[in-house]
Protein backbone atom coordinates (compact mmCIF):
# COMPACT_ATOMS: atom_id res chain seq x y z
CA UNK A 1 0.00 0.00 0.00
CA UNK A 2 3.03 2.28 1.16
CA UNK A 3 4.62 1.67 -1.93
CA UNK A 4 1.66 2.13 -4.02
CA UNK A 5 1.28 6.07 -3.08
CA UNK A 6 5.09 6.16 -3.01
CA UNK A 7 4.63 5.48 -6.88
CA UNK A 8 1.85 7.66 -7.54
CA UNK A 9 3.36 11.04 -5.41
CA UNK A 10 6.18 10.09 -7.86
CA UNK A 11 4.23 10.16 -10.64
CA UNK A 12 2.71 13.34 -9.69
CA UNK A 13 6.07 14.59 -9.09
CA UNK A 14 6.89 13.86 -13.06
CA UNK A 15 3.91 15.26 -13.89
CA UNK A 16 4.50 18.79 -12.47
CA UNK A 17 8.10 18.38 -13.41
CA UNK A 18 6.77 18.41 -17.04
CA UNK A 19 4.25 21.12 -16.91
CA UNK A 20 7.07 23.17 -15.34
CA UNK A 21 9.26 22.27 -18.36
CA UNK A 22 6.52 22.76 -20.73
CA UNK A 23 5.63 26.17 -19.23
CA UNK A 24 9.33 27.47 -18.99
CA UNK A 25 9.54 25.98 -22.68
CA UNK A 26 6.88 28.51 -24.19
CA UNK A 27 7.40 31.56 -21.96
CA UNK A 28 10.78 31.30 -22.95
CA UNK A 29 9.41 30.97 -26.40
CA UNK A 30 7.02 33.83 -26.26
CA UNK A 31 9.76 36.31 -25.06
CA UNK A 32 12.41 35.55 -28.26
CA UNK A 33 10.76 36.25 -31.44
CA UNK A 34 13.58 34.70 -32.77
CA UNK A 35 13.97 31.54 -29.77
CA UNK A 36 15.96 28.71 -31.17
CA UNK A 37 13.33 26.04 -31.67
CA UNK A 38 11.58 29.60 -34.27
CA UNK A 39 14.30 29.63 -35.72
CA UNK A 40 14.58 26.01 -36.84
CA UNK A 41 11.15 26.38 -37.56
CA UNK A 42 12.49 29.07 -40.53
CA UNK A 43 15.90 27.51 -41.40
CA UNK A 44 14.84 23.67 -41.24
CA UNK A 45 12.83 23.05 -44.47
CA UNK A 46 15.95 25.44 -46.37
CA UNK A 47 18.07 22.24 -45.64
CA UNK A 48 17.58 19.80 -43.81
CA UNK A 49 13.71 19.26 -44.11
CA UNK A 50 13.81 20.93 -47.58
CA UNK A 51 9.87 20.70 -49.55
CA UNK A 52 11.56 19.59 -53.01
CA UNK A 53 14.94 17.53 -52.08
CA UNK A 54 13.90 15.97 -48.85
CA UNK A 55 10.40 15.57 -49.20
CA UNK A 56 10.11 14.89 -52.33
CA UNK A 57 6.77 17.68 -52.94
CA UNK A 58 6.23 19.97 -55.57
CA UNK A 59 7.97 18.22 -58.35
CA UNK A 60 5.35 19.22 -61.03
CA UNK A 61 5.86 22.75 -60.87
CA UNK A 62 9.19 22.76 -60.28
CA UNK A 63 9.23 20.66 -64.07
CA UNK A 64 6.94 23.52 -65.13
CA UNK A 65 8.11 26.65 -64.61
CA UNK A 66 11.83 26.66 -64.21
CA UNK A 67 12.69 27.68 -68.02
CA UNK A 68 13.23 30.87 -67.08
CA UNK A 69 14.53 32.57 -63.78
CA UNK A 70 11.66 35.41 -63.72
CA UNK A 71 8.47 32.85 -63.55
CA UNK A 72 10.71 31.34 -61.23
CA UNK A 73 10.72 33.46 -58.90
CA UNK A 74 7.71 35.31 -59.12
CA UNK A 75 6.00 31.92 -58.82
CA UNK A 76 8.18 31.40 -55.42
CA UNK A 77 7.15 35.11 -54.17
CA UNK A 78 3.46 34.22 -54.93
CA UNK A 79 3.90 30.71 -52.95
CA UNK A 80 5.66 32.50 -49.98
CA UNK A 81 2.81 34.66 -49.85
CA UNK A 82 0.23 31.63 -49.87
CA UNK A 83 1.55 29.58 -47.91
CA UNK A 84 2.13 32.06 -45.31
CA UNK A 85 -0.68 33.99 -44.96
CA UNK A 86 -3.31 30.18 -45.04
CA UNK A 87 -0.96 29.13 -42.59
CA UNK A 88 -1.99 32.26 -40.42
CA UNK A 89 -5.15 31.75 -41.29
CA UNK A 90 -5.46 28.03 -40.24
CA UNK A 91 -3.09 28.71 -37.50
CA UNK A 92 -6.09 31.78 -36.04
CA UNK A 93 -8.90 29.33 -36.79
CA UNK A 94 -7.67 25.96 -35.63
CA UNK A 95 -9.85 25.91 -32.57
CA UNK A 96 -13.03 26.77 -34.39
CA UNK A 97 -12.52 24.63 -37.02
CA UNK A 98 -15.44 21.94 -37.42
CA UNK A 99 -12.71 18.66 -38.24
CA UNK A 100 -15.14 16.91 -40.04
CA UNK A 101 -14.68 20.12 -42.46
CA UNK A 102 -11.15 20.79 -41.62
CA UNK A 103 -9.82 19.69 -45.69
CA UNK A 104 -12.80 21.71 -47.15
CA UNK A 105 -11.20 24.71 -44.81
CA UNK A 106 -8.18 24.68 -46.00
CA UNK A 107 -9.15 24.46 -49.54
CA UNK A 108 -10.99 27.70 -49.57
CA UNK A 109 -8.45 29.48 -47.96
CA UNK A 110 -5.75 28.40 -50.17
CA UNK A 111 -7.67 28.72 -52.90
CA UNK A 112 -9.24 32.42 -52.17
CA UNK A 113 -5.40 33.18 -52.07
CA UNK A 114 -4.45 32.21 -54.74
CA UNK A 115 -7.30 34.32 -56.57
CA UNK A 116 -5.73 37.18 -54.67
CA UNK A 117 -2.77 37.00 -55.65
CA UNK A 118 -4.11 36.48 -59.52
CA UNK A 119 -6.14 39.33 -59.65
CA UNK A 120 -2.83 41.34 -58.16
CA UNK A 121 -0.69 40.11 -60.89
CA UNK A 122 -2.82 40.62 -63.47
CA UNK A 123 -3.74 44.43 -62.42
CA UNK A 124 0.38 44.86 -61.76
CA UNK A 125 2.90 42.34 -63.16
CA UNK A 126 0.11 41.43 -66.37
CA UNK A 127 3.06 39.83 -68.37
CA UNK A 128 4.06 37.65 -65.57
CA UNK A 129 0.58 36.77 -64.81
CA UNK A 130 0.56 35.92 -68.79
CA UNK A 131 3.24 33.69 -68.39
CA UNK A 132 2.43 32.08 -65.18
CA UNK A 133 -2.00 32.21 -64.89
CA UNK A 134 -1.61 28.45 -65.49
CA UNK A 135 0.60 27.74 -62.74
CA UNK A 136 -0.95 30.28 -60.18
CA UNK A 137 -4.18 28.09 -60.43
CA UNK A 138 -2.24 24.88 -60.02
CA UNK A 139 -0.70 26.32 -56.05
CA UNK A 140 -4.11 25.28 -55.10
CA UNK A 141 -3.59 21.84 -55.69
CA UNK A 142 0.36 21.95 -54.09
CA UNK A 143 0.72 19.50 -52.36
CA UNK A 144 3.68 21.23 -50.05
CA UNK A 145 0.64 23.95 -49.41
CA UNK A 146 -1.81 21.26 -48.13
CA UNK A 147 0.63 19.22 -46.35
CA UNK A 148 1.79 22.47 -44.10
CA UNK A 149 -1.95 23.28 -43.07
CA UNK A 150 -3.03 19.89 -42.23
CA UNK A 151 0.89 18.77 -40.40
CA UNK A 152 1.84 21.95 -38.79
CA UNK A 153 -0.91 24.64 -38.80
CA UNK A 154 -4.16 22.94 -37.95
CA UNK A 155 -1.34 22.28 -34.38
CA UNK A 156 0.75 24.99 -33.79
CA UNK A 157 0.25 28.76 -33.19
CA UNK A 158 -0.26 31.94 -35.45
CA UNK A 159 3.39 33.34 -35.41
CA UNK A 160 5.53 29.58 -35.51
CA UNK A 161 2.64 28.80 -38.65
CA UNK A 162 3.70 31.70 -40.20
CA UNK A 163 7.74 31.26 -39.84
CA UNK A 164 6.55 27.19 -41.41
CA UNK A 165 4.86 28.94 -43.93
CA UNK A 166 8.05 31.39 -44.98
CA UNK A 167 10.42 28.34 -44.58
CA UNK A 168 8.71 26.12 -46.52
CA UNK A 169 8.15 28.17 -49.36
CA UNK A 170 11.30 29.77 -49.24
CA UNK A 171 12.81 26.31 -49.32
CA UNK A 172 10.71 25.46 -52.50
CA UNK A 173 11.53 28.85 -53.96
CA UNK A 174 15.14 28.15 -53.30
CA UNK A 175 14.90 25.01 -54.87
CA UNK A 176 12.97 26.39 -58.00
CA UNK A 177 15.38 29.48 -58.40
CA UNK A 178 18.65 27.24 -58.08
CA UNK A 179 17.34 24.97 -61.39
CA UNK A 180 16.31 28.32 -63.46
CA UNK A 181 19.46 29.14 -63.03
CA UNK A 182 20.94 26.53 -64.83
CA UNK A 183 18.06 26.00 -67.56
CA UNK A 184 18.03 29.47 -68.19
CA UNK A 185 22.02 29.87 -68.62
CA UNK A 186 22.67 26.36 -70.51
CA UNK A 187 19.73 26.47 -72.74
CA UNK A 188 19.17 29.97 -73.59
CA UNK A 189 22.07 31.75 -72.75
CA UNK A 190 20.24 34.60 -70.63
CA UNK A 191 19.82 35.17 -66.68
CA UNK A 192 16.59 37.25 -66.26
CA UNK A 193 16.80 38.22 -70.03
CA UNK A 194 20.17 39.50 -70.56
CA UNK A 195 22.36 37.68 -72.53
CA UNK A 196 24.86 36.47 -70.21
CA UNK A 197 26.87 34.51 -72.61
CA UNK A 198 27.57 36.94 -75.60
CA UNK A 199 25.41 37.44 -78.29
CA UNK A 200 24.01 35.10 -80.62
CA UNK A 201 24.17 36.28 -84.10
CA UNK A 202 23.06 34.44 -87.29
CA UNK A 203 26.60 33.80 -88.47
CA UNK A 204 29.86 32.73 -86.47
CA UNK A 205 31.11 36.06 -87.51
CA UNK A 206 28.09 38.42 -86.25
CA UNK A 207 28.60 36.31 -82.74
CA UNK A 208 30.07 37.92 -79.52
CA UNK A 209 31.08 36.43 -76.36
CA UNK A 210 31.10 32.33 -75.89
CA UNK A 211 28.62 31.85 -78.90
CA UNK A 212 32.00 33.35 -80.51
CA UNK A 213 33.71 30.77 -79.81
CA UNK A 214 31.00 28.27 -81.19
CA UNK A 215 29.14 27.71 -78.29
CA UNK A 216 25.98 26.56 -78.72
CA UNK A 217 22.54 26.36 -76.51
CA UNK A 218 22.34 23.10 -74.76
CA UNK A 219 18.05 22.74 -76.14
CA UNK A 220 17.50 19.85 -73.71
CA UNK A 221 17.86 22.30 -70.83
CA UNK A 222 14.33 24.06 -72.02
CA UNK A 223 12.63 20.72 -71.71
CA UNK A 224 10.88 19.50 -68.67
CA UNK A 225 13.00 16.18 -68.03
CA UNK A 226 16.08 18.38 -67.97
CA UNK A 227 14.07 19.66 -64.74
CA UNK A 228 14.24 16.48 -63.16
CA UNK A 229 17.59 15.80 -63.94
CA UNK A 230 18.56 19.22 -62.16
CA UNK A 231 16.94 18.20 -59.11
CA UNK A 232 18.67 14.90 -59.13
CA UNK A 233 21.60 16.56 -59.12
CA UNK A 234 20.53 19.28 -56.81
CA UNK A 235 19.67 16.03 -54.35
CA UNK A 236 22.89 14.56 -55.33
CA UNK A 237 24.89 17.47 -54.15
CA UNK A 238 22.83 18.21 -51.05
CA UNK A 239 23.19 14.55 -49.28
CA UNK A 240 27.05 14.45 -49.69
CA UNK A 241 27.49 17.68 -48.17
CA UNK A 242 24.70 16.61 -45.44
CA UNK A 243 25.33 13.67 -43.76
CA UNK A 244 22.20 13.65 -41.69
CA UNK A 245 20.23 12.89 -44.80
CA UNK A 246 21.81 9.79 -45.84
CA UNK A 247 20.00 6.74 -45.39
CA UNK A 248 21.29 4.07 -43.14
CA UNK A 249 20.71 0.83 -45.47
CA UNK B 1 -21.54 24.98 -28.75
CA UNK B 2 -20.29 21.43 -29.48
CA UNK B 3 -17.98 21.87 -32.74
CA UNK B 4 -18.88 18.82 -34.60
CA UNK B 5 -22.31 18.87 -34.20
CA UNK B 6 -24.32 19.44 -37.88
CA UNK B 7 -25.39 22.98 -36.89
CA UNK B 8 -22.03 24.23 -35.65
CA UNK B 9 -20.47 22.91 -38.80
CA UNK B 10 -23.66 24.37 -41.26
CA UNK B 11 -23.05 27.91 -39.86
CA UNK B 12 -18.97 27.68 -39.99
CA UNK B 13 -18.85 26.84 -43.49
CA UNK B 14 -21.95 29.73 -44.24
CA UNK B 15 -19.68 32.36 -42.76
CA UNK B 16 -16.73 31.27 -43.76
CA UNK B 17 -17.93 31.07 -47.64
CA UNK B 18 -19.53 34.78 -47.14
CA UNK B 19 -16.61 36.24 -45.97
CA UNK B 20 -14.24 34.72 -48.77
CA UNK B 21 -16.83 35.73 -51.46
CA UNK B 22 -17.09 39.63 -50.19
CA UNK B 23 -12.85 39.65 -49.72
CA UNK B 24 -12.32 38.47 -53.44
CA UNK B 25 -15.58 40.45 -55.08
CA UNK B 26 -13.88 43.15 -53.40
CA UNK B 27 -10.82 42.78 -55.19
CA UNK B 28 -11.60 42.01 -58.23
CA UNK B 29 -13.99 45.39 -57.92
CA UNK B 30 -10.81 47.29 -57.23
CA UNK B 31 -8.71 46.18 -60.00
CA UNK B 32 -11.15 45.59 -62.16
CA UNK B 33 -10.39 48.85 -64.09
CA UNK B 34 -6.66 47.96 -63.87
CA UNK B 35 -6.70 44.76 -65.17
CA UNK B 36 -9.08 45.76 -68.03
CA UNK B 37 -6.84 48.74 -69.23
CA UNK B 38 -3.55 46.07 -69.34
CA UNK B 39 -6.07 43.92 -71.57
CA UNK B 40 -6.73 46.63 -73.95
CA UNK B 41 -3.19 47.85 -74.07
CA UNK B 42 -2.14 44.44 -75.05
CA UNK B 43 -4.63 44.82 -77.84
CA UNK B 44 -3.50 47.18 -79.20
CA UNK B 45 0.32 46.19 -78.77
CA UNK B 46 -0.98 42.93 -80.93
CA UNK B 47 -2.58 44.61 -83.69
CA UNK B 48 0.12 47.16 -83.99
CA UNK B 49 2.28 44.03 -83.61
CA UNK B 50 1.20 42.58 -86.84
CA UNK B 51 2.77 45.30 -89.00
CA UNK B 52 5.68 45.04 -87.39
CA UNK B 53 5.78 48.21 -84.45
CA UNK B 54 7.04 46.55 -81.45
CA UNK B 55 6.03 48.73 -78.40
CA UNK B 56 5.94 49.11 -74.84
CA UNK B 57 2.77 48.68 -73.09
CA UNK B 58 2.65 52.48 -72.12
CA UNK B 59 3.33 53.89 -75.48
CA UNK B 60 0.77 51.43 -77.39
CA UNK B 61 -2.03 54.05 -76.82
CA UNK B 62 -0.07 56.64 -78.89
CA UNK B 63 1.26 55.06 -81.34
CA UNK B 64 -1.76 52.93 -81.86
CA UNK B 65 -3.63 56.33 -82.57
CA UNK B 66 -1.23 57.72 -84.74
CA UNK B 67 -0.92 54.49 -87.45
CA UNK B 68 -4.45 52.87 -87.14
CA UNK B 69 -5.84 55.57 -89.37
CA UNK B 70 -9.72 54.08 -89.63
CA UNK B 71 -11.79 51.13 -87.25
CA UNK B 72 -14.53 49.62 -89.43
CA UNK B 73 -17.29 47.36 -87.87
CA UNK B 74 -18.66 45.39 -91.10
CA UNK B 75 -21.58 43.12 -90.66
CA UNK B 76 -21.94 39.75 -91.94
CA UNK B 77 -22.17 41.00 -95.48
CA UNK B 78 -18.92 43.20 -95.44
CA UNK B 79 -21.12 46.42 -95.10
CA UNK B 80 -20.28 49.12 -92.98
CA UNK B 81 -21.97 48.99 -89.59
CA UNK B 82 -22.96 52.70 -88.48
CA UNK B 83 -23.01 53.06 -84.42
CA UNK B 84 -20.61 49.85 -83.42
CA UNK B 85 -17.00 50.52 -82.30
CA UNK B 86 -14.93 48.00 -83.92
CA UNK B 87 -12.61 48.30 -81.04
CA UNK B 88 -14.77 47.61 -78.13
CA UNK B 89 -15.88 43.95 -80.32
CA UNK B 90 -15.41 40.74 -78.74
CA UNK B 91 -15.21 38.48 -81.58
CA UNK B 92 -15.92 35.63 -78.98
CA UNK B 93 -19.53 36.60 -78.12
CA UNK B 94 -19.95 38.12 -81.52
CA UNK B 95 -19.41 34.70 -83.01
CA UNK B 96 -22.33 33.28 -80.70
CA UNK B 97 -24.72 35.48 -81.65
CA UNK B 98 -27.36 35.21 -85.10
CA UNK B 99 -25.39 36.03 -88.33
CA UNK B 100 -27.02 39.21 -88.86
CA UNK B 101 -26.04 40.61 -85.69
CA UNK B 102 -22.54 39.85 -85.97
CA UNK B 103 -19.62 42.58 -86.18
CA UNK B 104 -16.39 42.25 -87.76
CA UNK B 105 -14.00 44.82 -86.60
CA UNK B 106 -11.45 46.02 -88.85
CA UNK B 107 -8.15 48.16 -88.26
CA UNK B 108 -6.80 50.13 -91.24
CA UNK B 109 -3.13 51.32 -90.59
CA UNK B 110 -0.91 53.65 -92.29
CA UNK B 111 2.51 52.80 -91.29
CA UNK B 112 5.56 54.00 -93.24
CA UNK B 113 3.78 55.35 -97.02
CA UNK B 114 1.58 52.38 -96.90
CA UNK B 115 -1.73 51.34 -96.09
CA UNK B 116 -2.47 47.74 -93.88
CA UNK B 117 -5.66 46.13 -92.81
CA UNK B 118 -5.55 43.81 -89.73
CA UNK B 119 -8.24 41.47 -89.01
CA UNK B 120 -8.98 39.77 -85.66
CA UNK B 121 -9.21 35.79 -85.75
CA UNK B 122 -10.75 33.37 -83.34
CA UNK B 123 -10.97 29.64 -83.64
CA UNK B 124 -10.25 26.78 -81.84
CA UNK B 125 -7.17 24.61 -81.17
CA UNK B 126 -6.65 21.49 -79.47
CA UNK B 127 -7.81 21.96 -75.79
CA UNK B 128 -9.42 25.85 -76.10
CA UNK B 129 -9.40 28.44 -77.94
CA UNK B 130 -7.05 30.24 -80.27
CA UNK B 131 -7.09 33.77 -81.45
CA UNK B 132 -4.93 36.21 -83.07
CA UNK B 133 -4.97 38.98 -85.87
CA UNK B 134 -3.16 38.94 -89.51
CA UNK B 135 -2.42 42.09 -91.53
CA UNK B 136 -2.70 42.54 -94.96
CA UNK B 137 -0.69 44.42 -97.35
CA UNK B 138 -2.42 47.04 -99.90
CA UNK B 139 -3.02 44.66 -102.52
CA UNK B 140 -5.53 43.40 -99.36
CA UNK B 141 -3.55 39.89 -100.30
CA UNK B 142 -0.26 39.59 -99.36
CA UNK B 143 -0.07 38.39 -95.55
CA UNK B 144 2.20 41.61 -93.66
CA UNK B 145 2.46 39.69 -90.26
CA UNK B 146 0.16 37.71 -88.05
CA UNK B 147 0.22 37.11 -84.22
CA UNK B 148 -1.50 34.29 -82.59
CA UNK B 149 -2.22 33.44 -78.92
CA UNK B 150 -3.98 30.51 -77.00
CA UNK B 151 -5.43 29.50 -74.21
CA UNK B 152 -4.62 25.88 -73.16
CA UNK B 153 -2.39 24.56 -75.56
CA UNK B 154 0.00 21.98 -74.95
CA UNK B 155 3.65 23.98 -74.58
CA UNK B 156 6.37 22.89 -76.84
CA UNK B 157 3.75 21.62 -79.42
CA UNK B 158 0.46 23.31 -79.58
CA UNK B 159 1.62 26.60 -77.67
CA UNK B 160 4.16 26.45 -80.51
CA UNK B 161 1.75 29.27 -82.24
CA UNK B 162 2.90 32.22 -80.22
CA UNK B 163 7.06 31.71 -81.63
CA UNK B 164 8.10 34.22 -83.67
CA UNK B 165 9.54 31.55 -86.30
CA UNK B 166 6.54 29.51 -87.10
CA UNK B 167 4.17 33.50 -87.36
CA UNK B 168 7.35 34.53 -89.12
CA UNK B 169 6.45 31.69 -91.72
CA UNK B 170 2.85 33.49 -92.64
CA UNK B 171 4.79 36.60 -93.41
CA UNK B 172 4.37 37.33 -97.48
CA UNK B 173 2.29 34.50 -98.03
CA UNK B 174 -1.38 35.50 -99.80
CA UNK B 175 -4.78 34.72 -99.07
CA UNK B 176 -5.74 34.39 -102.12
CA UNK B 177 -5.22 31.66 -104.92
CA UNK B 178 -4.39 32.30 -108.83
CA UNK B 179 -8.11 32.23 -109.28
CA UNK B 180 -8.72 34.68 -107.26
CA UNK B 181 -10.27 32.73 -104.57
CA UNK B 182 -10.36 33.58 -101.10
CA UNK B 183 -8.68 30.12 -99.29
CA UNK B 184 -6.69 31.72 -96.49
CA UNK B 185 -3.11 30.38 -95.35
CA UNK B 186 -2.72 26.77 -94.55
CA UNK B 187 -0.85 24.96 -92.14
CA UNK B 188 0.33 22.07 -93.85
CA UNK B 189 2.13 19.12 -92.02
CA UNK B 190 4.74 17.51 -94.21
CA UNK B 191 5.28 20.96 -96.19
CA UNK B 192 7.86 20.50 -98.30
CA UNK B 193 7.55 23.86 -100.69
CA UNK B 194 10.45 25.55 -98.90
CA UNK B 195 10.44 29.10 -98.96
CA UNK B 196 7.39 29.71 -101.62
CA UNK B 197 5.03 32.19 -101.13
CA UNK B 198 2.46 31.42 -103.52
CA UNK B 199 0.96 28.31 -102.72
CA UNK B 200 -1.19 29.33 -99.76
CA UNK B 201 0.58 27.32 -97.28
CA UNK B 202 3.32 27.24 -94.58
CA UNK B 203 4.98 24.50 -92.61
CA UNK B 204 3.35 22.91 -89.63
CA UNK B 205 4.43 22.13 -86.20
CA UNK B 206 5.24 18.76 -85.65
CA UNK B 207 3.33 17.07 -83.00
CA UNK B 208 0.59 19.78 -83.37
CA UNK B 209 -1.52 18.61 -86.14
CA UNK B 210 -4.65 19.42 -84.76
CA UNK B 211 -3.98 23.34 -83.49
CA UNK B 212 -2.46 23.77 -87.01
CA UNK B 213 -5.39 22.80 -88.57
CA UNK B 214 -7.31 24.88 -86.06
CA UNK B 215 -4.80 28.03 -87.38
CA UNK B 216 -5.42 27.31 -91.28
CA UNK B 217 -9.31 27.18 -90.44
CA UNK B 218 -9.38 30.07 -88.18
CA UNK B 219 -7.57 31.66 -90.79
CA UNK B 220 -10.00 31.09 -93.93
CA UNK B 221 -13.11 31.09 -91.77
CA UNK B 222 -12.61 34.59 -90.52
CA UNK B 223 -11.45 36.36 -93.65
CA UNK B 224 -14.44 34.75 -95.25
CA UNK B 225 -16.25 37.83 -93.21
CA UNK B 226 -14.25 40.38 -94.95
CA UNK B 227 -14.08 38.91 -98.47
CA UNK B 228 -16.33 41.73 -99.61
CA UNK B 229 -14.61 44.34 -98.02
CA UNK B 230 -11.18 43.03 -99.37
CA UNK B 231 -12.30 42.83 -103.19
CA UNK B 232 -13.53 46.40 -102.75
CA UNK B 233 -10.39 47.62 -101.86
CA UNK B 234 -8.73 44.85 -104.39
CA UNK B 235 -10.65 46.85 -106.81
CA UNK B 236 -9.91 50.11 -105.78
CA UNK B 237 -6.38 49.63 -105.96
CA UNK B 238 -6.68 48.28 -109.77
CA UNK B 239 -8.85 51.20 -111.02
CA UNK B 240 -6.16 53.15 -109.41
CA UNK B 241 -3.41 51.67 -111.42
Amino acid sequence: MSSETNQNSKTEAEKKKVEMLLFLSSSEEKEHFLSKANRKILKDPLNDNNPITVQVLGICSALAITVQLKPAIVMSLAVVFVMAFSNVIISLLRNSIPSRIRIIVQLVVVAAMVILVDQILKAYAFDVSKQLSIFIGLIITNCIIMGRLEAFALGNGVYKSFLDGIGNAAGYGLILIVIAFFRELFGSGKLLGYEVLGHKGVTLAESTGLYGLGYEDNGFFLLSPMALIVVGIIIWVQRSGNRKLIEEN
Amino acid sequence: MDKNSNSYTFIFAIIMVVVVAVTLSFTATTLGPLQKENVRKEKMQNILSTIGIETSRENAEELFNKYITQQISLNSKGEEKEGVNAFDVKLSKELSKPEEEQSFPIYVANYEGSEFYIAPLRGNGLWDAIWGYIALKEDANTVQGVVFDHKGETAGLGAEITTDWFQQSFVDEKVFNGQGELVGVSVKKGYSGGNNKDDNQVDSISGATITSDGVSIMIEKRLKNYLPFLKKRQNIKVAIR
